[in-house]
């Protein structure tokens, strides 16, 4: 295999990797906020898509149709938590668990309801040609995924760590309790934990259908991809979701360059195994210490 | 309830589940007072007090905030109302930096107080060590520091009722000296102060008041110089062996 072969690999797993890194932090967020693991994520990736087609064919121009499609996502996902997961918040981790995937459930069967079973695509944000560079053609469609992700990756960060809000929620994601004696309002830090990772999750649905396409069942297989890069990279850490997001991608990729295209969608799963196995607490992240 | 009470507990009870921890307790503390509950492990003292932050739900009786029924009221909106719990184990945010834990302190505040600033410099002076590590996570302090940062944290709220839950466990007497010392100048500045302690010599000591807890109730009760002349109490409290009622 030449190098300028291997380069388009690594491009190609960039590509994905950026995708499974945004959708990587959307389980962080809510981890974080909730100790619980989101399993409609993946659905807010696909409800991302599937709701810009439709904006986009009601006629709204495309950057206008995805921004619709990423705010009609995360009001879903504010919705999602305020009507079935606050009525049962003290019900303990697993319930609250399993009422994700209940949810996920009826997010999808009622996607197939209203908007039918069809896969459809959107144009690509700047259509022309794919971008010769060093002998490798990238398509402008990547562009657009990285920097979206760099985008949100550093809008995250900054929420985080340099405002009121940041601060409240990280308080929230080491004691409830605790944030709740400073004054902090847990259960709306908790809500917009999950409009906000709605929103990464439906910016990547989105960002990826001009390339691949988009429907009602798209979201399993972004969800559990997504999931394993959180848990590779470090769940609770957003830097270390995106790292983790990018490793898988490229993983995935170079398992297609060197061994067969069979084994790519078990990567993630193989990865997943192994991190739990050898490293619970992901490539990056810290053993959990002990809470002061 | 007298009419200068700040904090009157009137025959509250709570518990976990259907655990019954606390039965008919009525507590009160008079502003600008210092009060120290002491009692035996599990006597329901840290119950008290979680339930009058707010973190457990009363199952019956009453709390009032000066003045004003607070029963039940949830612990972002009784810290609003001037009502400050350090509590048991002292939960700083860990990983987050000293100034953050202090500006949490301050998050019940409203965005642009000024006085904010103040509270800092205040906290800053009583707490000097707290200046020298302000950009070290929380759980690098030792235990002395993570204490004068949970009191300090508290005090960014700017309470009228101060709750303490076990400040002395597990420090150095020097530091626990330190403490107490703040938290008497902090009472003569008005702030009323309302301690749980497992040192009760100690507690009686500095306190203007005390109340025992046994099982649940309050036990006894009387001023910190009583307390410590009480037979009972000496015998059972303050290190003289335990007889069968211990």
């Amino acid at each position: 295999m030449g190098s300028a072969e291997l380069l388009q690999y690594v491009v190609a797993g960039f590509k994905s990797g950026a995708i499974y890194a945004l959708v990587a932090l959307g389980f962080t967020l809510v981890y974080g906020s909730t100790g619980i693991i989101n399993f409609a994520q993946g659905e807010f990736f696909m409800l991302g898509g599937v709701l810009s087609v439709f904006y986009y064919r009601l006629g709204l121009p495309l950057l206008l149709a995805a921004l619709a499609g990423v705010v009609t996502t995360a009001g879903v996902g504010l919705a999602f938590e305020r009507l079935a997961l606050r009525p049962r918040r003290d019900a303990g981790a697993l319930v609250l668990i399993i009422i994700t995937i209940g949810g996920s459930m009826v997010m999808k069967s009622l996607t197939r309801h209203i908007f039918g079973p069809d896969e459809a695509t959107l144009p690509e944000f700047t259509p022309g040609p794919s971008i010769a560079f060093g002998g490798v053609a990238i398509e402008r469609q990547a562009l657009w995924l990285w920097g979206l992700t760099i985008v949100a990756v550093l809008a995250l960060t900054w929420l985080y760590r340099k405002t009121r809000f940041g601060r409240a929620m990280r308080a929230c994601s080491l004691s409830h309790d605790a944030a709740r004696l400073m004054g902090i309002d847990t259960a709306r830090v908790v809500m917009v934990s999950f409009g906000l990772a709605a929103a990464l999750g439906a910016l990547a649905g989105l960002a990826v259908t001009p390339l691949t396409q988009t429907a009602w069942d798209v979201g399993a297989t972004a969800g559990m991809k997504g999931f394993a890069a959180a848990i590779l990279g470090g769940l609770g850490n957003p830097v270390a979701s995106v790292i983790g997001g990018l490793v898988l991608g490229l993983l995935e990729s170079l398992s297609v360059a060197f061994l067969s295209s069979t084994y790519k969608d078990a990567i993630a799963l193989i990865v997943l195994l192994i991190v739990l196995f050898l490293r619970p607490q992901g490539l990056i992240g810290r053993a959990r210490r002990e809470k002061v | 309830m007298t009419s200068d009470s700040i904090l009157a507990v009137e025959r509250l009870s709570a518990g976990y589940g259907r655990v019954a921890v606390l039965r008919d307790v009525s507590v009160d503390l008079a502003a600008g007072e210092m009060v120290a509950l002491i009692g035996a492990n599990g006597a329901g003292k840290t119950t008290l007090l979680r339930s009058l932050a707010g973190l457990l739900k009363p199952s019956g009786g009453r709390v009032w905030l000066e003045g004003a029924d607070v029963t039940g009221m949830a612990p972002e909106r009784l810290v609003r109302q001037g009502m400050a719990l350090v509590p048991e184990g002292r939960m700083l945010f860990g990983p987050m930096t000293v100034t953050e834990n202090l500006l949490l302190g301050a998050h019940s505040r409203p965005r642009r107080d000024e006085s904010v600033r103040t509270d800092m410099d205040r906290v800053s002076a009583l707490f000097p060590v707290l200046v020298e590590r302000s950009s070290q996570p929380a759980a690098t302090l030792s235990g002395g520091e993570q204490q004068m940062l949970a009191v300090g944290r508290a005090l960014m709220s700017s309470p009228r009722v101060l709750l303490l839950d076990e400040p002395s466990l597990g420090l150095a007497p020097k530091v626990i000296a330190d403490i107490f010392r703040v938290l008497k100048s902090l009472r003569s500045e008005g702030l009323s102060i309302l301690l749980v302690e497992q040192d009760a010599r100690l507690a009686l000591r500095h306190a203007d008041r005390g109340y025992v807890m046994r099982t649940g109730e309050i036990a006894l009760a009387g001023t910190g110089a009583q307390l410590l002349e009480n037979d009972d109490v000496r015998h059972i409290y303050l290190g003289a062996r335990h007889d069968s009622r211990g």
